[in-house]
């Protein structure tokens, strides 16, 4: 069905000045945009430039306020998800939308199937369906409970039901937001075989190595605008981070610093799981002044225990946990914050803020029993408000002053609020966990330049992440977290991405070559 | 047209909801009042007048309204930490039971000293009531609202076992029924010749004095935080266990204290009539004020002067003196789709 002009596929979608306007947003400003056939097009943005809402308008989530779509020639009637199917195409949301409760097939074939049928041809519907998974090595268990698979899987099982409805174009929103690296490799080889086969893919992304692996074109959004489309084989990372935040953009460059004396050291910890291997098995570790140690791992195997344990949520079954040289026999979250520990969670929106009261009531929530904010069991409001503007300017938050309400804020400035939070006390230790999760490219430099300004400042950071990338750029050492255990810890100049992936794939055989000296005593 | 969510509600916008919800149950209402073939504004104002139309009404209106406080503030201190108390019914039996025990002569002391080691003593026994729920939940995670609700038959059963036992009036002509509290353990009147007693001005001072604690104390800081993102406040170093337990004494303190009042300012001795559903209105109450310490009052107001109103015009009309039960159904029906559309704005497309 493609017409094969020699280097020009044929177009098969075409947005038109696509605006769209929620409120005093301009949410999409005039874009346009093609597609051909086996292309991937990376439609890359910060958080709310604009990207998921133009792909909920050309897939009818939304009605666009001005522009046209056509696809495949004709044009696309807004604000009809049914149509958008009809015409071919297919979206994979970031949020799966599949009943757990049914099997794989049933979950590709719902809906596509006359309800006055008195039967299903489920025969027919297997056949189809294991014919597409081998075709584009999408491999699946057509029996097997949604509810039971992995993320990966459940990816694989979407993708599977767009293609099941005869899509040809087929929209990704953040893919890979919950893969693992691997499941990411994986993903982008079913891409190359879906264009392959002449499908053209659209996928929307914030991450730069997600575009420079997966797409063949690059379209830069940027508040509502298109800003910029390019082959992505001729651009390069710090373009595109350019275009995207609207000014250049520098890599954290830690100053080479001599680590000073331990702050945090634990000893053989292990908590138990209470059911199977525990969460944490004999972990030793050190973190020293002036030094960012990294964690890397694929997520669950025991940064989030590492991270509760040094928050003082949750205590060692056994092993030894010491902050500045003195044993921590029952930590708890406020006597880890007395000793000098700042905490960064995981997860800010549940575990960091309470989002219905004000920002200086989140500023003061680690510290209100100090007499700075209280006397006899009395806030001082005034006090903790002035408190709360001097933080406010120091850590830039973006709000309209210390009595707004904080879920009233963007993840970005959520995050400065907690770094103000814990960071404007000079601590010894950072726990910061997954800092940067979810934040766009203004917030990240930010954030990580914050962490290795405390560094400098004297702090050990301990900081754990899933972003390979993150953890090389910052970290002095790395430990690779795997079942529980730790590795020694590895220079960051002494290893490659390779040996990580290796050692979180847990084959530790090869310390030897990274360590031979500590590996030996180990 | 759809329902966008508000940044930030104004507070004129929510002072203005419950006004508003009152007024389309009273719309709706008078549906029902018509239906009787009574006149409604007629009805309606003779309703007005018996709640507030006079010295007696105005009176009358107050002394129903002061447990109605008290269990609204009990559910209101409740449910802002998400602890459902639904028990305050069976909470303010126990303060009542203190209250007739302490107060029933075993001690001989002053007014000045009885009365509020009474108010004490209810206060404590209604409270430890829904601390046993409070416990079962922090450490088992039992549902509250299953135990409080039914431990509501269980307070009422044990108090119709002493009624007719141990604490029988050995005087009250074989009533179950206990014997009454002393003299100095009744509280004085707050106007001569009424039924008005001083449990009004405590229950006022309670509720300014809750209203402080929550906004200005680290007390009700934690309290409100605990309430809004447990996890948060855990993860902040806040003690969320020795919070939702100290919420639970409150509330059923509260609720307890009700019991209490109603004793020694109003019936003098217990029965199984004490109350006629406070712990339930307090709900009823609490919603309407949107968990306010300070809006309860003006909510238990407005529902006392609708059972005291509605009693006048059933006595003048052929309306059944029910229509109260529906007007406070219908107004707290209103109130919930009020705050709804108090938090969301309404948009075309």
């Amino acid at each position: 069905m493609s017409s094969p002009v020699k280097g020009r596929p044929e177009v098969v979608l075409r947005l038109a000045g696509i605006s769209k306007r929620f409120g005093p947003l301009l949410a999409n400003d005039g874009i346009s945009l093609t597609l051909r056939a086996g292309e991937v097009l990376a439609l890359l943005g910060e958080n709310g430039a604009g990207k998921t809402t133009l792909m909920n308008i050309l897939f009818g989530h939304y009605v666009a306020d001005e522009g046209t779509i056509e696809a495949f020639g004709r044009p696309l009637p807004p604000g009809s998800p049914r149509a958008a199917l009809e015409a071919g195409i297919g979206m994979v949301h970031q949020h799966f939308t599949l009943a757990d409760n049914l099997s794989v097939l049933d979950n590709v074939a719902v809906g596509t199937e006359s309800l006055w049928r008195w039967r299903s041809d489920r025969g027919a519907a297997r056949r189809r369906l294991l014919d597409l998974s081998q075709r584009f090595g999408l491999e699946v268990r057509p029996d097997a409970l949604v509810g039971d698979l992995s993320v990966g899987e459940r990816q694989r099982v979407e993708i599977l039901k767009a293609l099941y409805r005869d899509a040809r174009i087929l929209i990704l929103d953040e893919p890979t937001a919950v893969l693992t690296p691997q499941e990411s490799a994986g993903l982008f080889e079913t891409l190359r075989r879906l264009t392959a086969d002449g499908l053209a893919v659209v996928f929307i992304s914030h991450k730069m190595n997600e575009v420079f692996a997966a797409s063949d074109t690059v379209a830069v959004l940027r508040a509502g605008k298109l800003v910029a489309t390019h082959a992505t084989a001729s651009t390069d990372r710090a373009k595109l981070a350019e275009l995207m935040v609207g000014r250049s953009v520098k890599p954290p460059a830690p100053a080479p610093l001599s680590p000073g004396e331990p702050v945090l050291e634990l000893a053989g910890i292990t908590v138990a799981s209470g059911h199977g291997r525990p969460l944490l098995d004999g972990a030793d570790l050190t973190v020293r002044r002036h030094q960012v140690v990294g964690i890397a791992g694929v997520s669950g195997n025991g940064q989030t225990a590492l991270a509760e344990l040094v928050s003082g949520l949750i205590r060692p079954d056994s092993g030894k946990l010491s902050l500045k040289g003195s044993v921590v026999e029952h930590g708890d979250p406020a006597d880890m914050v007395r000793r000098g520990v700042a905490r960064i969670p995981e997860d800010r929106h549940s575990a960091g803020l309470v989002g219905t009261m004000a920002v200086w009531e989140n500023l003061i929530a680690e510290r209100y029993h100090d007499s700075a904010f209280s006397r006899f069991g009395v806030l001082r409001r005034g006090a903790a408000k002035t408190y709360a503007r001097e933080v406010i300017e120091e850590f830039d938050v973006r709000c309209p002053g210390p009595d707004a309400r904080t879920q009233l804020l963007s993840g970005g400035n959520m995050q400065k609020l907690i770094l103000g939070r814990t960071l404007a006390h000079g601590p010894d230790l950072i726990l910061a966990s997954q800092p940067t999760r979810g934040l766009d490219i203004g917030a990240v430099s930010y954030v990580h330049s914050r962490l290795l300004d405390a560094r400098a400042a004297g702090a050990g950071v301990l900081l754990i992440s899933e972003d390979l990338d993150e953890i090389l750029a910052l970290a002095d050492c790395v430990t690779v977290a795997y079942h529980g255990r730790l590795t020694p810890l590895l220079p960051h100049d002494r290893v490659s991405v390779s040996q990580l992936g290796l050692l979180m794939a847990g084959h530790w055989d090869i310390l030897r070559d990274i360590l031979p000296e500590t590996v030996d005593a180990a | 047209m759809r329902l966008e969510p508000r940044t930030d509600t104004p507070l004129a916008l929510r002072l203005l909801a419950p006004v508003g919800a009152v007024v389309a149950a009273l719309a709706l209402c008078a549906l029902l009042v018509a239906w009787t073939g009574a006149p409604v504004l007629r009805a309606y104002g003779l309703l007005f007048e018996g709640a507030v139309g006079s010295r007696f009404a105005l009176t009358e209106t107050l002394t129903r309204a002061t447990p109605l406080i008290l269990t609204g503030l009990a559910a209101a201190v409740a449910f802002r930490a998400k602890l459902w108390n639904i028990g305050a019914e069976g909470q303010l039996y126990m303060g009542a039971l203190a209250a007739v025990v302490v107060g029933g002569g075993m001690l001989d002391l002053p007014a000045w000293a009885l009365i509020p080691l009474v108010m004490i003593a209810g206060t404590a026994a209604g409270g430890v009531t829904l601390l046993g729920p409070a416990v079962l939940k922090v450490r088992f995670g039992v549902d509250e609202v299953v135990t409080t609700l039914l431990l509501n038959f269980v307070v009422l059963l044990l108090v119709s076992l002493l009624l007719e036992g141990a604490l029988k009036d050995p005087m009250g002509m074989g009533w179950p029924q206990s014997a009454p509290v002393v003299e100095a353990a009744e509280l004085p009147k707050l106007v001569a010749r009424t039924r008005l007693h001083a449990g009004l001005a405590i229950a006022l001072g309670l509720s300014v004095l809750l209203w402080l604690v929550d906004t200005r104390t680290i007390w009700g800081y934690e309290n409100r935080a605990v309430g809004a993102n447990p996890r948060a406040a855990a993860f902040a170093g806040m003690p969320v266990t020795r919070v939702m337990l100290r919420t639970a004494l409150l509330s059923g303190g509260l609720a307890g204290l009700a019991g209490a009042a109603e004793v020694c300012g109003l019936k003098g001795y217990l029965t199984l009539d004490l109350s006629p559903g406070f712990g339930y209105s307090g709900i009823v109450v609490a919603m309407l004020a949107q968990l306010h310490p300070i809006g309860v009052v003006g909510a238990a107001l407005f529902i006392a002067g609708i059972f005291v109103g509605a009693d006048a015009m059933s006595r003048a009309m052929p309306v059944p003196n029910y229509i109260a039960d529906v007007l406070v159904a219908t107004s707290l029906l209103c109130m919930l789709v009020a705050g709804l559309l108090a938090r969301y704005r309404l948009r075309r497309g």
